[in-house]
């Protein structure tokens, strides 16, 4: 696990070995690994000098803060109550159809996952999903098919 | 002096202290308001909402036991509002509890049932949600048993494993109505940082963490005719036992416990105090071993400053979290499990017993003796030395189911041989103890004198304080000790693992200078064991511990070296301490365990 090792070295140079650094680094992590392996929070807890049931705690409280292993793309649909009124639910069996899988999956190739989330805050503009750090909004079956053809062909 | 505060509660006036809680105010008037998370161990959690209560001006309730008394304060603590919104909280943690009650180990005992009895529940009104949950049961560890359906989630677990252990081996973990209290990864208790130390079950409300308990199977050998039961009571059961069987806190009744014992069926009731005594000796040994080759020979393998080695969470806590220290750690095996070596070979020898037949027993205010007992490194004497390990609690249950109402037992003496025992071993059970009993001794075999103490009361090392200093001046020795002549010995105690931490900290930081240190896992020592009666509160330590040191400065003898038996066995077995036999039987080492 060298290369963990590294990261959670590197981003504990950067954002400090105090409580108050948790957060950023579970982050930090998320960004690169796009989830948190036992082994990771395992060294965050030797860097930091702290339990690692601590560790599992914060990463398990936020719902952003994946602990099961993810694809490069993870894709979460908002299920809030606007969206789900403006055809949510149309939109996620669009990506289901898409991508052969059900919602908390993840694509064979590794490429994508599947998920659902709260409130993205795009109320005025739903349904909305995230890519990733991208919003996107206003979703059509057509959208959608577009944006995944997009990713699979060019990501 | 501190500020005070008035302020009415039901109408009755009352001052407190300024910074005390409504909680304390009302405790003050002897007006009772339930809790659940609260525990005067730990700090304020104010998140199961039973103690709300009315404050005039104030539209909605207030948690009593994190809410500040105030000058000025009006309150109501039974208004129609406050018992319907009291039962909703209860109903409500009901609706997600596995109410399994008689077949539940903390039946009368539980703290959520004995709410939901005083509210007189009846049928209750919210779904019951158990069958949906998908709760789990960890019973892997041999000491603790973790039921999530039992759970409430009121944290003083968490609390106690942060705050008075700095284990964390249990968090929080996930939100809303996913939280859960968990470990690492929700791996089993047994495989994490766990010291097994207990706490947890002292203070959980429920039967969401109990100890796992030997109860049948200690029935079941002694039932066997074929086997020899003998049993050992460690130092602290003695001053805490009555408190489970009707006794007032701070009783003493080790003279009950000894006629209980035998009532019960054990073929020998034998004393741990025996092994405590000679711990002393061969710690004492290996004490000034260790500094003759430091300070005479300059040998500079020799670790110093010396642990203490008899607290199972300890050993465990430094395994996990300080294992390059592990040198520092004396290689005498706790006193239960010098018992437990010894009564297979040097006892099986004397009564003339086939160790195989040997069922050995132990009555410990300790849930981690259990995982002790079941280490490997616990099998000198060819034969698991340590067969069963009951708490103080789980005694109580067998005298209990045993018919005899131990209020009016008559006083009995232990068996012998290895039931004789000292003051010095006794105080074992209180912080401080091992350090007092190790120092009467090691000053007397040093300068031919008793410490120079009034009464042999070394008080410096005595006391709550978490993490406390003394320093003994060694003068006029022997010829054969000149090495000390003049020495400062340097000595610091600490108990509950917090403090333990900070000692460990200081030790690696270079800032300290002592030679020998001694740690106990459980705040106030064994005393307030995690295997002792429920509740133990600041308080009730307090007792037990002024308990311990009148049953020390009762006994004749108070000195280890001075136990007649002690002396017997190393003329007629042991030979002399860290000699051949002692190191076979008595001294082990202990090794690096993962950090989480």
């Amino acid at each position: 696990m060298p290369e963990i090792k590294e990261l959670v070295k590197g981003l504990a140079d950067k954002h400090g070995r105090t409580r108050e650094s948790l957060l950023p680094i579970l982050q930090g992590i998320i960004s690169e690994e796009r989830f948190i392996s036992d082994a990771a929070m395992t060294e965050v807890a030797r860097e930091l000098d702290m339990s690692a049931a601590l560790v599992y705690g914060t990463a398990t409280f936020y719902s952003f803060l994946d602990t099961k292993p993810r694809g490069k793309y993870v894709i979460r649909v908002c299920r809030t109550i606007t969206c789900d009124m403006k055809g949510k639910k149309q939109i996620v069996k669009t990506l289901e159809d898409l991508l052969k899988v059900n919602v908390g999956e993840t694509t064979k190739d590794n490429k994508f996952t599947l998920l659902e989330t709260n409130c993205l805050g795009w109320c005025h503009k739903g349904p909305a999903m995230l890519i990733n750090d991208e919003a996107y909004t206003e979703l059509t079956e057509e959208k959608v098919s577009e944006i995944i053809g997009d990713y699979m062909k060019n990501k | 002096m501190a500020n005070t505060v008035n302020l009415k509660i039901d109408g009755i006036d009352v001052s407190v202290e300024e910074g005390k809680t409504v909680l304390d105010a009302a405790k003050k008037l002897n007006i009772h308001i339930p809790t659940l998370c609260h525990h005067e161990d730990l700090c304020v959690a104010g998140n199961c909402r039973v103690c709300v209560v009315e404050q005039e001006g104030v539209k909605n309730l207030v948690a009593s036991c994190a809410m500040p008394a105030q000058e000025g304060m009006v309150i109501q603590t039974n208004t129609h509002k406050v018992r319907n919104a009291r039962r909703h909280v209860v109903e409500l943690l009901l609706s997600e509890h596995n109410a399994d009650c008689t077949k539940c180990y903390k039946n009368t005992k539980c703290e959520l049932q004995s709410l939901a009895n005083e509210m007189v529940m009846g049928d209750h009104m919210f779904i019951d949600l158990v069958p949906d949950k998908n709760y789990t049961v960890d019973m892997m560890s041999p000491s603790i048993i973790k039921d999530d359906s039992k759970c409430i989630r009121c944290q003083r677990c968490v609390r106690t494993c942060t705050e008075l252990q700095h284990v964390s081996a249990l968090g929080v973990a996930y939100k809303g109505d996913h939280m859960k209290i968990s470990t690492f990864f929700e791996n089993p208790m047994y495989d994490v940082v766990c010291t097994n130390c207990g706490q947890c079950v002292n203070r959980c409300p429920t039967g969401a963490l109990i100890e796992k308990n030997y109860v049948d199977e200690v029935w079941d050998a002694i039932y066997d005719e074929n086997k020899h039961v003998v049993v050992q009571t460690a130092p602290a059961v003695r001053i805490a036992l009555g408190e489970d069987l009707g006794f007032d806190v701070g009783e003493r009744v080790t003279g009950k416990m000894v006629t209980a014992l035998k009532r019960i069926g054990f073929d020998s009731v034998l004393d741990t105090d025996f092994t405590a005594d000679l711990t002393i000796m061969e710690e004492g040994t290996e004490l000034l071993t260790r500094l003759k080759k430091a300070l005479v020979d300059k040998d500079t393998s020799v670790k110093l400053p010396m642990t203490t080695s008899c607290s199972p969470g300890w050993i465990k806590f430094i395994e996990h979290t300080f294992p390059e220290y592990l040198e520092n750690v004396s290689t005498c095996k706790s006193p239960q499990q010098m018992f437990g070596a010894l009564a297979k070979t040097y006892y099986a020898q004397k009564r003339n017993i086939n160790p195989e037949n040997i069922v050995s027993v132990s009555i410990m205010p300790c849930t981690a003796k259990k995982f002790e007992a079941n280490r490997p490194e616990m099998r000198d004497s060819g034969y698991q030395d340590v067969d069963y390990v009951l708490t103080t609690r789980e005694l109580a249950i067998m005298i209990k189911q045993a018919g005899l109402d131990f209020l009016t037992l008559p006083d009995d003496k232990y068996d012998s041989i290895m039931g004789d025992s000292t003051g010095a071993a006794v105080i074992f059970g209180a912080t401080g103890g091992v350090m007092e009993a190790a120092l009467r001794t090691a000053y007397e075999l040093v300068t031919g004198r008793e410490v120079p103490f009034e009464n042999l009361n070394i008080t410096a090392v005595r006391g709550m304080e978490g993490v406390r200093e003394a320093a003994v001046k060694i003068e006029n020795v022997l010829p054969e000790w000149s090495f000390l002549e003049g020495v400062e010995l340097k000595t610091v105690v600490a108990h509950g693992l917090t403090n333990a931490k900070k000692v460990m900290q200081a030790v690696k930081d270079g800032k300290a200078d002592w030679h020998f240190i001694e740690i106990m896992a459980c705040p106030g020592g064994c005393l307030g064991g995690g295997g002792q009666p429920i509740p133990t509160t600041p308080e009730i330590r307090q007792k037990r511990a002024e308990a311990i040191y009148a049953e020390d400065e009762g006994l004749p003898i108070r000195k280890s070296h001075e136990n007649p038996e002690v002396q017997q066995i190393y003329k007629d077995f042991l030979g002399e301490p860290l000699g051949h036999k002692s190191h076979e039987l008595l001294h082990t080492h202990y090794h690096e365990r993962k950090r989480v």
